[in-house]
Formats: C-alpha cells, structure tokens, sequence
C-alpha cells in the first residue's frame, strides 16, 4: 500500500511543477491544438469524398501523434532528474523502487487527460463530430489514455538510460515522430512505397489510430492495403501492443532504477 | 560502538579495469565525525554510494547502524541519511514543498512532514526564502536545503559527500557551522572532502584514501605529524644562512634543512606562530635580516606526497553551474 501512496507523493510533485511553471502546461495543450488547426485547414482537401470531411480521420490521428509523444516527456522528465542528482535521493530513501517511475507516469497521464479534453474541444470547434455515441466515445478516449501510458514506460527506460535530458528528449522525439507520420494517422497509407506500406500497417501508431477511429465511429482507416491481423482487430491488435511495450519496458525500467548510476 | 564498519570493499568498473574500490575499510565509531580525505577520483563517492546502498560493491562487507547494506538496503535507508556533491533537490519547487515532499516520502503523516519542514527551514536559516523557487538560491542555500533534507527522519547516520565543493568561502563557512552543530548533536557523520582543512575542523578521525585503498588513518594531528606539520621557512642573506640556522634551531628545537642555492632555511614546529615570533625576535637581537619568511602548513598535497610519494591529481574546480561531466 505505502508503495501506491509513494508513487502518489511523486505524482503530486509533478502537479505542483505544473502550478509553478505552468508554461509546460500552455506549450503542452497548445501544440496540438496548433496541429489540429493547421492539419485542419492545410490538408482538409485530402478528404474529399469521405463523409463529415478530412476532420473525422484526423483527429484520431492527431490525439494518437499527441499521446505517443509521451514517451518523449516521461524521458525528458527522468533525464532530468538523473542530471541533478535527484534519483540519487529518491533511491537513498525507504521507498517502493517502484515509486518514483510508476509516479511520474501517472502524473504524465494526468497531465494527457487535460491535453486530450482541450484537444477534443479544439476538435469539435473545428468539426470533428465522433458519431458512436457517449460511451464508445469514452472508451476511445480511455483507449487513448493507456496506449500514451504503455509508451510512457518506453520513455522511463530512455530517461534512465540517459545522463542528458535534452539530448534524450530530442531522441525521443527523432524516434517518434516518424512513428507518427509513417503510419495512417495523417494520410493514406496507399501511397507509400510498399516497404513503407507494410511498415505502416503494422505500426502500433496505425493500428492505435484505426482503433480510435472505429471507436468514434469512422471506419475508414485510411488506406490499410492487405488484409493483415492489425488492419482487420486494430483494436485488439492495439491492446496487444500496449500489453507488450509494458511488459517489455517496466521490468527493463525497473531494473534500470536500482542500478541507476549516474557515472 | 561502531555505527559504520566496511570490510574489504571493492568495486570495479570496465570490467575491472578501473578499480575504484580495492579492498576498502574503514569504521565510524557511533557520534563521531569521519573524515574520508583524497583527490578527486580516489573512490569517495563510490564510497559513500556503497554505505547509503545506491551501489553493490563487488565484494566485501558493510554494515550501518549494524545493518547489512547489502542484505537489508531498505531497513539501512530508514536510519540514514545522505546529501551529495550536487543539492538533489526540486528546482522548480520551493524549499517548503520539497522538504514536505520528502517528508511525505519518509511516511511522516501531511501535517508532521509541514511541521517538520517548518522546523528545518528555521534551523537551517532559510525561513525566509521557504516559499522561493530554489532556482532563486544561492549555492549555499541550496546545499543546505539539500542538508535539511537528508535530516527529516533524524537519522542515526549521515553521509556528506562533499558538502563544501563548489561553494564560495561564505558559504563553506555557514556549511561548517551547520556540521559542527550537527556533530555536537551526536549524529554520527562520514563526510568526505578534498580539503585536509576541512577535515582538520570537521572530522574527530581521518582516513586518507587514494586510488580506491585507505592509505593513513588518524586524528588530524597524528596525520600532520605524519607529514611534518607546519614549517617555518625563511630567507636570508648569504652571509647570514649559517648564523641564521643556528638561532633558528636553537629557538624551535628543530632539524632545520637548508637549501643554500635559494637561501633557504626550512624547519619543522610544532606551535606554528609562537614560534615564527620568537625566531623573529631572536633574528632582531642577532642582527639578522630575514628577506622572506613565511608559515607554511601541510596542504593535501603535503599528505599526499608524504603518504603516497605523488601529488594528488590536479583538481578539476567543480562549477554549480555546469557540474556534470566533472565526474568520471
């Protein structure tokens, strides 16, 4: 139990950042609002032909982009703490290992909770009208929630490795955001080089993305050629995902934690 | 009772090719001050790491308040506590929010980690700056606040690694005081320090250690005797050395050596001013005229010359700043 509330201690460490540098917050919900509206309005002419416009299909693509760059914040927030020595601290203390990381992905869910909702609202603004009612679209948005949860523990493993926090957020960011553009999120996935194709279609972003879309209820998931498991069960094959980026970076973290060495 | 024993400690990195614990041992005896002495890289930190447990040696033996660190890390982490070379504390937060913070991480209930925080904030004179972001404080600030926040369990053993490093004359003097209050409090303290005059007003026992070995141990004047302990040494004319070593000699009972080609004379004392104003009374009623005179006392690199037949190794002065990558 003092595990848990260990970890809750952290996570109200990173609310209180927030109230005292609220800047992260603003940049945080700004930036996608700004990808919203610029997607919206430079490549609305994509959606001919499909019905309530190119905004049905990207905003799932552009919530899945924004969750999945919680990698490169969870990194970010470790690294730091790594540079300055707080680990050092945290693990000198009678706390659960777990307590600091499993803190700070909590705090970093939160933290999507409020960006997800503003997001939304921007989207709704600007058209976006998900038709499969209150409670799918709920389900969408928890789904949302847990795939930017799964990546955070990839980027737990990233902050830890690293001695630099802006040379791991950077990385993170060269990692990931062409995990998002090599994928369905924003264009038809048709078009690529058939390499690229495949990659796409089995890309956890994809698959994560046509999840979203279906649950707000487009079915569309913009150009999945072959009639691969991912295409056909994206959600499914989304919870797949999520389940082994977990169960392959939070024992890797964990171990990492404990044998945390700044040298 | 030995409050801190380590037996054998060694830890190797590159695969052994850096040894930097080679069968390391020392003990703290229960509410004294050991001073751990040595350049940078003589395996300090790795030291303290061991005994705060963030770091399993590859073999020996340690125990905390008689507690293994290796066997039982966590009942070792509910008696210590550690402060770094760098203050580990939030930035972005206030001291007051930290130290609540870390209150609530040693399980202390809401209101005993404020009441407690409130407490170390007026101790360790920073009440005033509580609410300010520690970004806004200065270095000394900060280590102190890192200091406080190491003492919220009041723990029976407290590690310092190099609690004054970086610091400006101010601020290591505040720092000192700070310890010597802690040290009268009968907290049992290992700190370590390149300065030996650190060591010399802190420490109630030093162990000097380089590359990875404990190579003296003592009080601070049994390792000054070691290395001599201060030296008078004065210049004269050439047409005086052999007087002027005679009276010098005759006034400190000591060997005096003499280096005639810078004319020279040097000499070991015991009561270092005392004597330098008897020898120059003594020079005024002989006639002699001293070109140059000083009191030199043992640096770290008199100890270390002394101990190890080499200098310690050039010290990379160590910024707040920009401290990481200082470090090997």
């Amino acid at each position: 139990m003092n595990g848990i509330k260990d970890a809750l201690v952290i996570t109200k460490r990173q609310l209180l950042q927030l109230t005292r540098v609220p800047e992260v917050l603003i940049f945080n919900t700004i930036q996608p609002v700004m990808f919203v509206l610029l997607f919206r309005y430079v490549f609305g002419g994509l959606g001919a032909g499909i019905k309530g416009g190119y905004v049905q299909l990207l905003m799932p693509g552009i919530f899945v982009q924004t969750v999945t760059f919680t990698l490169a914040a969870t990194a970010q927030g470790l690294a730091q703490d790594m540079e300055k020595g707080l680990i050092d601290r945290f693990r000198s203390l009678p706390i659960a290992r777990s307590a600091l990381v499993v803190g700070r992905t909590l705090g970093d869910a939160l933290l999507n909770i409020v960006v997800l909702v503003v997001m939304g609202v921007a989207g709704y603004i600007v058209g976006w009208r998900p038709t499969s009612g209150p409670l799918h679209i709920f389900y969408g948005f928890l789904m949302l929630l847990f795939f930017g949860y799964a990546l955070s523990w990839a980027g737990v493993f990233a902050g830890l490795m690293s001695k630099d926090a802006r040379v791991v957020a950077n990385v993170s960011f060269l990692f990931t955001f062409p995990l998002t553009f090599l994928s369905n999120a924003f264009a038809s996935t048709t078009s690529m080089p058939k390499a690229l194709q495949y990659f796409a279609e089995w890309n956890p972003v994809s698959t994560m993305v046509a999840a979203a879309r279906q649950l707000f209820g487009f079915h569309n998931t913009f150009g999945v050629t072959a009639h691969s498991f991912p295409s056909e069960h994206p959600i499914v094959a989304s919870f797949i995902y999520m389940v082994l980026i977990m169960a392959v970076f939070i024992p890797l973290s964990v171990n990492r934690y404990k044998n945390a060495n700044r040298r | 009772m030995k409050s801190v024993v380590a037996e054998n400690l060694v830890k190797t990195y590159r695969k052994g090719a850096v040894r930097a614990l080679d069968n390391l041992s020392l003990d703290v005896e229960e509410g004294t001050v050991l001073g751990v002495l040595g350049p940078n890289g003589a395996g300090k930190t790795t030291t303290v790491r061991v005994l705060s447990t963030l770091l399993e040696p590859d073999s020996g033996h340690a125990t905390v308040g008689g507690i293994d660190v290796i066997k039982n890390p966590k009942a070792v982490r509910q008696i210590i506590g550690l402060s770094g070379q760098y203050a580990a504390v939030d930035e972005t937060l206030s001291g007051w929010d930290n130290l609540v913070m870390f209150g609530q991480l040693y399980h202390l209930s809401a209101s005993q980690a404020k009441a407690r925080a409130t407490e170390l904030l007026a101790q360790f004179t920073l009440a005033e700056a509580a609410h300010r972001p520690i970004k806004t404080f200065s270095g000394g600030m900060r280590r102190r606040l890192d200091l406080a926040a190491s003492l919220i369990i009041r723990p029976k053993v407290l590690f310092l690694d190099e609690p004054t490093t970086g610091l400006d004359p101010r601020g290591r003097m505040e720092m000192w005081g700070v310890i010597e209050g802690l040290a009268r409090e009968g907290v049992t303290l290992l700190l370590t320090t390149q300065y030996l005059e650190e060591a010399d007003q802190l420490a109630d026992d030093i162990v000097v250690i380089d590359q990875g070995k404990v190579i003296a141990r003592g009080t601070s004047d049994q390792l000054k005797d070691q290395v001599g302990g201060e030296r008078i040494e004065i210049v004269v004319a050439q047409e005086n050395l052999v007087k002027a070593q005679e009276v010098i000699e005759r006034v400190t009972h000591g060997r005096a050596t003499v280096d005639p080609g810078i004319r020279r004379i040097s000499v070991p004392v015991l009561d270092g001013t005392q004597s330098l104003i008897a020898v120059i009374r003594e020079f005024d009623s002989a006639g002699i005229h001293a070109l140059d005179l000083a009191l030199k006392r043992p640096s770290l690199d008199d100890v270390f010359l002394s101990l190890t037949g080499h200098v310690a190794e050039a010290e990379i002065p160590v910024d707040e700043g920009k401290k990481k990558g200082a470090r090997k």
